[in-house]
């Protein structure tokens, strides 16, 4: 059975051979093979057509780079149109380290075109040497002439990029206002950082083929065009700016002052004509030394404003009704309690009437005169003329000033505040309110740009007040008043000066800070200006530090210039006739009698007359 | 037959819209390569704008006009006296 198995096995054996089949084997191999075929073609379909973006990138980042098109910022010009920053186009020298590291004759090639030090610059390019990017040391943003002589000499792996930077061609006169970028190109300060989005342009992208050296072979294509900066017209007129700064700088000289500030507002549209401060700095070149010089003085320093308040404090007592222009307050014996301490003036007026106490600065009339207004009155009334908020102005850094409310008040604040001790503000915010007055009533909110805020502004005094309160501060200018050096010839100056000193440790030093504010010409306003000079040396200039004596020359030296300039017509031909005539009848006397005194005049008059 | 003469139309087709792209893209790299230059030229002519308003604004300093003007120019500003009112 079992041998009968085996035999039937083996005799099964050729059957099965005989059951092979070809065929079918060729069917299994080929059906195999296609499978694998036809998964092949799928993934190549897939990876071409369905799911081609990966591998495309990656085969593309082997030559096509995006490179960025540089853009310039926009140019910032005066009213005038006048360029007050400027973009100009500098090279930024920069190495690829990895082809220099290794080539020392390269290096010594640079050193020697750039004029760095070799061991410096070899050091330099060591430490780098597994980066693809550097910049040259002390060679960026420099003058295109210059890395174009570097990248002539072809030393392999240098290459320069554009890039751009500011210029101010004004310097020092404007840089307050101005500000400065940063060496990538952004506002740091001032209206450049202010404006920064308006000014700066957007840096676009190209598609370009590379080769191995990273040297362009082809543009491709534009991603996205770069987008210049807009420009921007500012208020200021450089003319006015210059003449302001030139001005406050004399002035500094003269009285031997730490720190000075002048605003000018242009009254009917609130624009900022000038802003000058001192001391300056040189935005074109800014050091890390130095930073104090950098503040804006005339938006960022609080200083009590003295007696420059004391319009402002009439005008609420005029608008309240609880005094009128003809009212008279006795101020003799030229003090008053406040307290437990006094408030005195400079000397016994006697009795004044209302005019009298601004023209005369009196401490005590304003004293009186406050007493008969309510705190509340008299605060909101302060606050609606901009004290203890912020102008609006937008400038960066802008202080708002120190303006207690009634509740925070103690028995001597409201006499203290009535002559400008016991707040603070800011020299914007004094011209602003000095502009509000002048502008009959109507306050509006500061703007450094032309046509700015086209803004109605806000009434915050009644227009009549606003005319009464600046016809008296006319008095201050003419012969009596405080500020007699600030007249100009031909027109009419409302004004007022201020002396305050400087609180230091709780008390006030004997430290001073002279004021000027005050309005031009009295006939429909249109500039409306303050000066600050901080800290004048009260032993130059004898024994006044006041404000009519250090400040109001300021006012109207930069005044006279500004009105000229600005082609107003002067709205006091009378003075202007008298003062010619007077000058006629001298000349008339000196040329009859005798005919030498002509010829001397003449001689030191030859200079002038040596061109004619 | 008309199968084939339309796998022949359809071919001929695929030839010309295939050369047709080759030239539309060989055309926008010459446009672009133009666009580019004239650009170029553009922000070159813009920058040397800029360089003379720069010039010319650094030349129309005020302190330096001031200055110019005083010293060089021998000016001044006249005096009170020196100044003839017109009566409107």
């Amino acid at each position: 059975m079992r041998f009968v198995k085996t035999s039937g096995g083996s005799a099964k054996k050729p059957r099965s051979r005989a059951q092979f089949s070809l065929r079918n084997r060729l069917m299994i191999v080929g059906g195999a093979l296609a499978v694998c075929a036809s998964i092949l073609v799928v993934r190549a379909v897939d990876l071409q057509l369905v799911d081609n973006a990966f591998y495309q990138q990656k085969a593309d980042a082997r030559f096509l780079r995006e490179v960025p098109i540089a853009t310039s910022r926009g140019m910032i010009t005066d009213r005038n149109g006048e360029p007050l920053a400027v973009s100009s186009p500098v090279e930024s020298l920069w190495a690829d380290p990895r082809e220099l590291a290794d080539n020392p004759a390269a290096i010594a090639r640079l050193a020697a075109a750039t004029g760095l030090p070799n061991d410096y610059l070899a050091r330099y390019i060591s430490q780098r040497k597994d980066k693809e990017f550097m910049y040259i040391p002390r060679h960026r943003r420099i003058n295109p002439a210059v890395a174009q002589k570097v990248l002539a000499l072809g030393i392999p792996g240098v290459s320069s990029q554009r890039e751009f930077r500011r210029f101010y061609p004004q310097g020092e006169a404007v840089s307050h206002v101005l500000g400065f970028t940063n060496v990538d190109d952004r506002g740091q300060e001032g209206i450049e950082l202010a404006f920064d989005d308006w000014l700066s342009g957007k840096p676009g992208t190209q598609k370009v083929i590379r080769d191995r050296h990273g040297r362009i072979v082809e543009h491709v294509d534009l991603v996205r065009p770069a987008e210049p900066g807009k420009d921007l017209v500012l208020s200021i007129d450089r003319r006015i700016q210059f003449l302001a700064y030139r001005e406050l700088k004399r002035a500094l000289l003269e009285t031997g002052a730490g720190s000075g500030s002048i605003v000018i507002l242009d009254v009917a549209s609130g624009e900022v004509l000038a802003m000058a401060n001192l001391p300056s700095y040189n935005n074109n070149n800014v050091s890390g030394s130095g930073r104090d010089a950098y503040r804006n003085r005339a938006v960022t320093d609080l200083i009590e404003p003295g007696s420059t308040m004391k319009p402002l404090t009439v005008a609420a007592a005029l608008e309240a009704g609880v005094i009128a222009p003809n009212s008279r307050f006795d101020t003799s014996p030229g003090w008053i309690p406040n307290g437990k301490y006094r408030t005195s003036d400079f000397k016994n007026y006697g009795v004044l009437d209302t005019t009298g106490i601004i023209t005369k600065s009196s401490n005590v009339g304003v004293s009186k005169i406050v007493k008969l207004l309510p705190n509340q009155e008299f605060y909101d009334f302060l606050r609606r003329f901009g004290y203890g908020s912020s102008t609006g102005s937008g400038f960066p850094g802008e202080a708002a000033g120190l303006f207690p409310a009634p509740a925070a008040w103690s028995g001597t604040t409201k006499q203290t505040m009535s002559y400008g001790y016991g707040l603070s503000a800011t020299p914007l915010q004094i011209a602003r309110a000095y502009a509000a007055l002048g502008n009959g009533g109507r306050a509006m909110t500061p703007t450094f740009v032309k046509g700015g805020q086209s803004g109605e502004g806000t009434q915050v005094l009644d227009a009549k007040v606003a005319d009464e309160i600046v016809h008296m501060m006319q008095t201050v200018t003419e012969p009596g008043g405080t500020a007699t050096r600030a007249a100009i010839l031909g027109y009419h100056v409302a004004g007022k000066t201020g002396t305050a000193r400087k609180s230091s440790g709780g008390g006030y030093s004997r430290r001073y800070v002279a004021f000027f504010a005050g309005l031009v010409p009295v006939e429909r306003p249109r500039f409306a200006m303050s000066v600050v000079i901080n800290d004048p040396d009260p032993s130059r200039g004898g024994s006044t530090y006041g404000g009519g004596f250090v400040s109001a020359p300021v006012f109207a030296r930069v005044m006279e210039g500004a009105l000229r300039l600005m082609d107003v017509p002067p709205d006091d031909i009378e003075t202007w006739l008298a003062a010619q005539a007077k000058e006629e009848a001298r000349r008339a006397r000196e040329a009859g009698p005798s005919r030498p005194v002509v010829a001397a005049a003449a001689g030191a008059a030859q200079p002038a007359g040596a061109r004619r | 037959m008309t199968l084939r003469l339309v796998a022949a139309v359809l071919v001929a087709a695929c030839v010309v819209s295939a050369i047709g792209v080759v030239h539309a893209r060989h055309e926008h790299r010459q446009l672009y390569v133009d666009m580019t230059r004239l650009e170029r030229a553009r922000d070159e002519l813009n920058i040397e704008f800029g360089r003379l308003q720069l010039e010319q604004a650094t030349w129309a300093e005020s302190n330096r006009v001031d200055q110019v003007a005083r010293t060089r120019l021998g000016m001044k500003f006249p005096a009170a006296n020196e100044i003839v009112v017109v009566r409107p």
